[in-house]
């Protein structure tokens, strides 16, 4: 599989009355087409930063990235982001929060009919057919966020960027929505980059893991493949020796981190992610353990 | 009004007898609360207003008030007849001339009557509307640029902020000087005394509504801006799309703010520069020292009071009607 998103040794320093503070050092990553990559670590590691970084609304400081061999500069609709406060704008129903965004990205290659056609599409494709004309304050958090993902899918990305998009929800609805993106993911075979600090939604939703160090100054800690069979369910994979192997790997390298925060990490190796489809199953495959 | 709101807060916290559930407590609280307290105030008024005597007379209270608003209506019914009499007279004058002499070109004079007190009022209306409205045209885009960029904001925000606590009076003699230096057309479309009248208060409501825009577009959620971009919406689309919308509701708070003001100020000009209006009702009352002047002048105090209050109530329910945030009261 071809490198699709080349996250090519990002630094990032953000400047501050007592000087530059450097949030991410060396972040090095390549993602290939259709592959779902989870972002873990724990807060103000710099997570959401790499993620920024992806979609253009902030510049690096060294390094770039490139998708399909061009340069990302600015933001734009093929590196769409689902935010974590589903960031629909109020006054609009959900039809009309996809609708703008199907205007702004298809308004000359589509026809009314195929636009309106498209939208509803995509708010069938997260199951909101029966709220589309609904405004965000009278929908609840769960069904704000379908739409967020419906507006987010509807641009048709290269990659789809999400920001702990279920962070905000209860328990319950976030294993629905778990269960509604992995329906998708295997509809579409989208490129997903989404940052979480679930360790269990990781493991779920994750064709790999990439666990970061603690800022400043973070990067990437380790990569873990995550090589269970689709489509994944979350019951069987309560009691799957694998599953919770890998749920142990993440588990471990988070509270060892959170033990031992200041373990020097800034001549971190390039991560080698060489990572392909099929790894031998049953294993843990780690590209990169500079932990140690 | 005061003392409805005290009363109105005092009772409502009472838990009321569960007779007839809620249709009950709500008649008792918005409609017996609020007339007793207005006849409360009725009252207080009329005792006051007995102990105080002036070089015009025992103070009005609200019978004398009352009587002054029966006289006012009377006498403005008196002045539409005798304007429709004079156009009569004029007409058939014209018309006997015409058929004497073919050739000669009738001449319409207009009727130059006193205004009547709801002329007055009229004219105020139409002044601090056109004053709004002007200021409105002005703030808005105004405030939007500020809000979009802080480096203008930071240019703009000292003169703002000076300009925003002058009193109406002062603006009065330099905006009375200068709509007379510039303003010399032969045939004026509009009077100059409501010029002056129109830009005073334009002048003195621009500011509550320039900072509230300003504000309310900065203020934007920053994850609406971002989806702004990720969509890459053109600056103008932006600003159609994002920006008006999300800042509505603050939008409106200045409006509101800045057409109280407006109509304070327009009282106010209205009085000094002797324009026609409200406040030179006002003003000739007082000048004219009878012994019902203060009795008229306290009919236009209510009617001033309670057309402010009607015009905040309209704004209110045009941002209801408008605006997405349903919350606004």
């Amino acid at each position: 599989m071809s490198v699709l998103l080349d996250i090519s040794h990002i630094d990032m320093e953000f400047p501050t009355p007592k000087g530059p503070f450097t949030a991410l050092r060396d972040v090095d990553l390549k993602i290939s087409q259709g592959e779902f990559v989870s972002l873990i670590g724990h807060s103000g590691c710099g997570k959401s930063t790499v993620l920024n970084v992806v979609a253009g609304l902030y510049q690096a400081t060294r390094g770039g990235v490139i998708l399909s061999g061009k340069e990302v500069t600015e933001p734009g609709p093929e590196r769409a982001v689902v935010f974590q406060n589903h960031s629909l704008l109020p006054w609009l129903t959900a039809y009309e929060n996809v609708e703008l965004a199907v205007k702004q990205v298809f308004g000359k290659n589509k026809s009314k009919a195929e636009m309106r056609e498209w939208i509803e599409h995509n708010l069938d494709l997260v199951h909101m057919s029966h709220a589309m004309h609904k405004r965000p304050d009278e929908i609840s958090g769960g069904m704000k966020q379908r739409v967020g993902i419906a507006r987010a899918l509807a641009m048709q990305p290269k990659v789809l960027l999400m920001d702990e998009p279920f962070g905000a929800l209860d328990a319950l609805t976030r294993a629905h929505m778990q269960d509604s993106l992995m329906e998708i993911q295997a509809e579409l075979n989208n490129t997903v980059i989404m940052i979480t600090h679930d360790v269990d939604e990781a493991v779920l939703l994750s064709d790999r893991i990439v666990m970061m160090t603690n800022g400043p100054a973070a990067t990437i800690g380790e990569i873990l493949q995550v090589d269970l069979e689709r489509p994944r369910h979350r019951l069987e994979l309560a009691d799957d020796p694998l599953y919770n192997q890998y749920r142990a790997k993440v588990l471990k390298f988070l509270h060892e981190r959170h033990s031992k925060p200041d373990v020097p990490t800034k001549k971190s190796a390039p991560a080698k992610s060489s990572v392909t489809s099929a790894q031998a199953a049953g294993d843990i495959k780690e590209t990169v353990d500079n932990a140690a | 009004m005061n003392t409805t709101t005290v009363i109105a807060t005092k009772f409502s916290g009472l838990k009321l007898p569960q007779l007839d559930g809620t249709f009950f407590s709500n008649a008792i609280r918005l409609v017996a609360l609020p007339v007793a307290g207005i006849l409360a105030f009725l009252l207080l008024w009329s005792a006051t207003a007995q102990n105080i005597d002036t070089s015009l007379g025992k103070f009005p209270g609200p019978a004398a008030v009352m009587e002054q608003f029966n006289a006012l209506h009377d006498e403005h019914q008196r002045s539409r007849e005798k304007e429709r009499a004079f156009y009569e007279r004029q007409e058939k004058r014209n018309a006997e001339r015409v058929a004497k002499d073919p050739n000669y070109q009738p001449k319409i004079r207009a009727y130059t009557g006193k205004e009547t007190f709801l002329d007055q009022i009229i004219t105020s209306l139409v002044t601090v509307m056109s004053g709004f409205l002007l200021a409105v045209a002005i703030a808005i885009p105004l405030g939007i640029t500020i809000g979009l960029s802080q480096a203008l904001n930071n240019a703009i925000n000292p003169i703002i902020q000076i300009f925003k606590p002058v009193s109406p009076l002062a603006w009065l003699p330099l905006v009375t000087m200068v709509v007379s230096a510039l303003y010399t057309s032969p045939d004026p479309l509009v009077a100059k005394s409501f010029l002056n009248s129109l830009i005073t208060v334009t002048l003195c409501c621009l500011w509550p509504m320039v900072i509230n825009t300003a504000v309310g577009v900065a203020g934007i959620d920053k994850d609406l801006v971002n989806v702004s971009k990720v969509l890459r919406l053109p600056a103008l689309r932006h600003v159609q799309k994002i920006v008006l919308p999300a800042s509505v509701p603050m939008i409106f708070t200045g409006m509101r703010l800045s057409l109280g003001v407006a109509w304070m100020v327009l009282i106010a000009a209205e009085m000094l520069a002797q324009n026609p209006g409200l406040g030179k009702f006002v003003w000739d009352e007082f000048q004219n020292g009878s012994s019902d002047s203060l009795a008229r002048i306290m009919a236009a105090v209510l009617v001033i009071g309670l057309i402010g209050f009607l015009l905040d109530r309209g704004m209110l329910a045009l941002q209801k009607l408008v605006s997405w945030d349903k919350t606004a009261n």
